[in-house]
């Protein structure tokens, strides 16, 4: 509760106005707003098809919104390419896992690390000594990075070849090496059981101090949301259905109704 | 005879250069193209003209050669990248571009037309073309392990993760273009004074799939793949001379062969090494048990 109302004193990191996305006659996002204070941790939540991931494609410039502003850091970030949105500091992971799966999994953070790279084209051809010092220095970042989320053991394996769980661990790894201001998880906990993704959870806590980051999660187990998010943002059919704290959406009719279910809080309790 | 196997290392060693060329832009960045002799063509012409006509030195035309073919690439790389177009129909643009390249060549008054150019002088040795080869070679394996090469991989793996990555699909598609025209350009350039003849019709789409083939039977996000393929595509049907029309159904057989046997082209995403060929060895010893 502190860090709401200390950030509420500075501008968000993040900022949606009235954002709306159609797809011909279906309306995939309509009218969402909310913002996102440096350091919060916030959790969307909502049942299949509610617009989550959508959201995520409007923030990070895969879709062109259709009307409304997203603002990242006071600058307007609607209309740019993912690639720009990317280096001014939003990193995502992907729902449906999307590594470069025939490389190894050291080579996937050394591709996103490459993003603050800066030798140029001709030093690189020529293997210049400065590129080789650096080429040696993304190695060892990417090792690093692999390390906060325990898959330095694995840095040389075929990313396919590790199991799901791994893979979803090698995505985070791979979005911090980015080296984000703001960090969008989709489904880290997907597939995942009970035990797993409480352990993740954790990991997803450890990181976001470690980073100093501002991270929005999309996620369907609702321990890990209820764990993680001080803010919860709940979607349902592209509209916005409810906002509030953990304690408020648990008991909002609304949201039991469309998607925790009425039974959630007596679960919960007993 | 040695100077019948020294042609055709040399003719295969061109072939090796606009391969390799090719690799970086389909077996690295995961695009196809069906019109890559036009800039070999384009080299071909620029550093014999020059050479022809205004008595350029040999290795300035070189560069000349691969600067032409490389701004050509950034002129038709532009537009066609720049739309996104789906891989497969860039693939169909680029063969537009191969056989527009090739009439052109064929009504411009200073390429001579269809009669082409005689009498080019014969500045191209096979130690020039293995020295080129080799640089050509070293600087494509310094690309694909920097950051440039590795975008290049990202893009061919999954582009909209590469997107989300910071990595500019169009700079990073037209960067690999480039290159792979500039690399043709060079090795039309030998080609044509070591021939010391070319005409329009020696650059037909004929050429461009030799290429492509190349680059897919010697194994895609692969060099050393490709370089072996070229070789042995142009060596087969130069050494099977003899058996008359026979040797094309050779050709056709050897690549049907690749297909069934390794699919992944001879090097798929791998490279010859010590510790590689080393692992071969210990295999074939074991009786050849993958």
């Amino acid at each position: 509760m502190n860090s709401l109302t200390v950030a509420a004193k500075t501008k968000p990191m993040l900022e949606l106005k009235a954002v709306s996305k159609r797809f011909g006659g279906i309306t995939a996002c309509k009218d969402i707003s909310f913002d996102l204070q440096q350091g919060q941790l916030m959790g969307l939540i909502g049942p299949n098809g509610a617009g989550k991931t959508t959201a995520f494609n409007l923030i990070t410039g895969v879709y062109k919104l259709t009307s409304g502003a997203v603002i990242f850091n006071d600058q307007l970030i609607t209309g740019r390419r993912p690639d720009q949105i990317v280096r001014m500091g939003v990193a995502r992971t992907f729902q449906n896992i999307r590594l470069f799966k025939r490389l190894s999994v050291v080579d996937n953070v050394c591709i996103a690390l490459d993003c603050h790279e800066t030798y140029f084209l001709g030093s690189a051809f020529l293997r210049l000594a400065g590129v080789r010092r650096r080429e040696k220095a993304i190695r060892e970042q990417a090792l690093e990075y692999l390390n906060a989320v325990g898959l330095e053991s694995k840095a040389y394996a075929r990313a396919d070849s590790m199991p799901y769980g791994l893979q979803r661990k090698l995505e985070i790894a791979r979005a911090l090496a980015l080296k984000p201001r703001l960090l969008l998880l989709d489904e880290p906990a997907a597939g995942m059981n009970p035990d797993e993704s409480l352990e993740l959870a954790e990991l997803i806590r450890t990181l976001h101090r470690r980073f100093q980051l501002t991270t929005l999660l999309i996620e369907h187990h609702m321990d890990v949301v209820m764990a993680l998010c001080e803010k919860i943002y709940v979607m349902n059919f592209g509209l916005r259905l409810a906002e509030g704290t953990a304690d408020e959406i648990q008991s909002d009719p609304e949201v039991l109704k469309a998607y925790l279910g009425e039974g959630y809080k007596r679960a919960q309790h007993s | 005879m040695s100077q019948y196997f020294s042609g055709i290392l040399s003719l295969g060693l061109i072939y090796v250069i606009a391969t390799v060329g090719l690799a970086i832009f389909t077996g690295f960045t995961g695009l196809f193209s069906l019109g890559h002799a036009a800039f070999f063509a384009i080299g071909a012409y620029t550093a014999a003209i020059l050479t022809y006509f205004y008595g350029v030195n040999f290795y300035l035309a070189l560069l000349a050669a691969a600067a032409a073919s490389g701004l050509v690439g950034l002129l038709i790389g532009y537009p066609t990248l720049k739309a996104k177009l789906r891989t497969d129909y860039f693939a169909i643009a680029t063969l537009g571009f191969g056989e527009a390249t090739r009439v052109l060549l064929e009504n411009l008054p200073i390429t001579q037309g269809a009669r082409g150019l005689p009498g080019i002088a014969n500045y191209t040795s096979l130690p020039v073309i293995l020295a080129v080869a080799a640089v050509v070679i070293w600087i494509a394996w310094n690309f694909t392990h920097s950051r440039h090469g590795r975008a290049a991989i990202a893009i061919r793996e999954d582009f909209v993760a590469a997107e989300m990555m910071g990595v500019n699909i169009f700079l990073g598609r037209l960067r690999s273009l480039i290159f792979s025209a500039a690399c043709g350009g060079i090795a039309g350039g030998l080609f044509a004074h070591y021939f010391c003849f070319i005409q329009p019709s020696m650059f037909t789409s004929y050429m461009s799939t030799q290429f492509t083939a190349a680059v897919v039977a010697g194994g895609m996000g692969s060099i050393s793949g490709p370089v072996m393929a070229a070789l042995i595509f142009i060596s087969v049907p130069e050494i099977l001379r003899i058996a008359n029309i026979w040797r094309l159904v050779a050709y056709g057989l050897l690549l049907v062969l690749i297909m069934i046997f390794r699919p992944q082209g001879l090097m798929g995403y791998r490279e010859i090494s010590f510790a590689f060929v080393k692992n071969f060895l210990g295999r074939l010893g074991k009786g050849g048990k993958a």
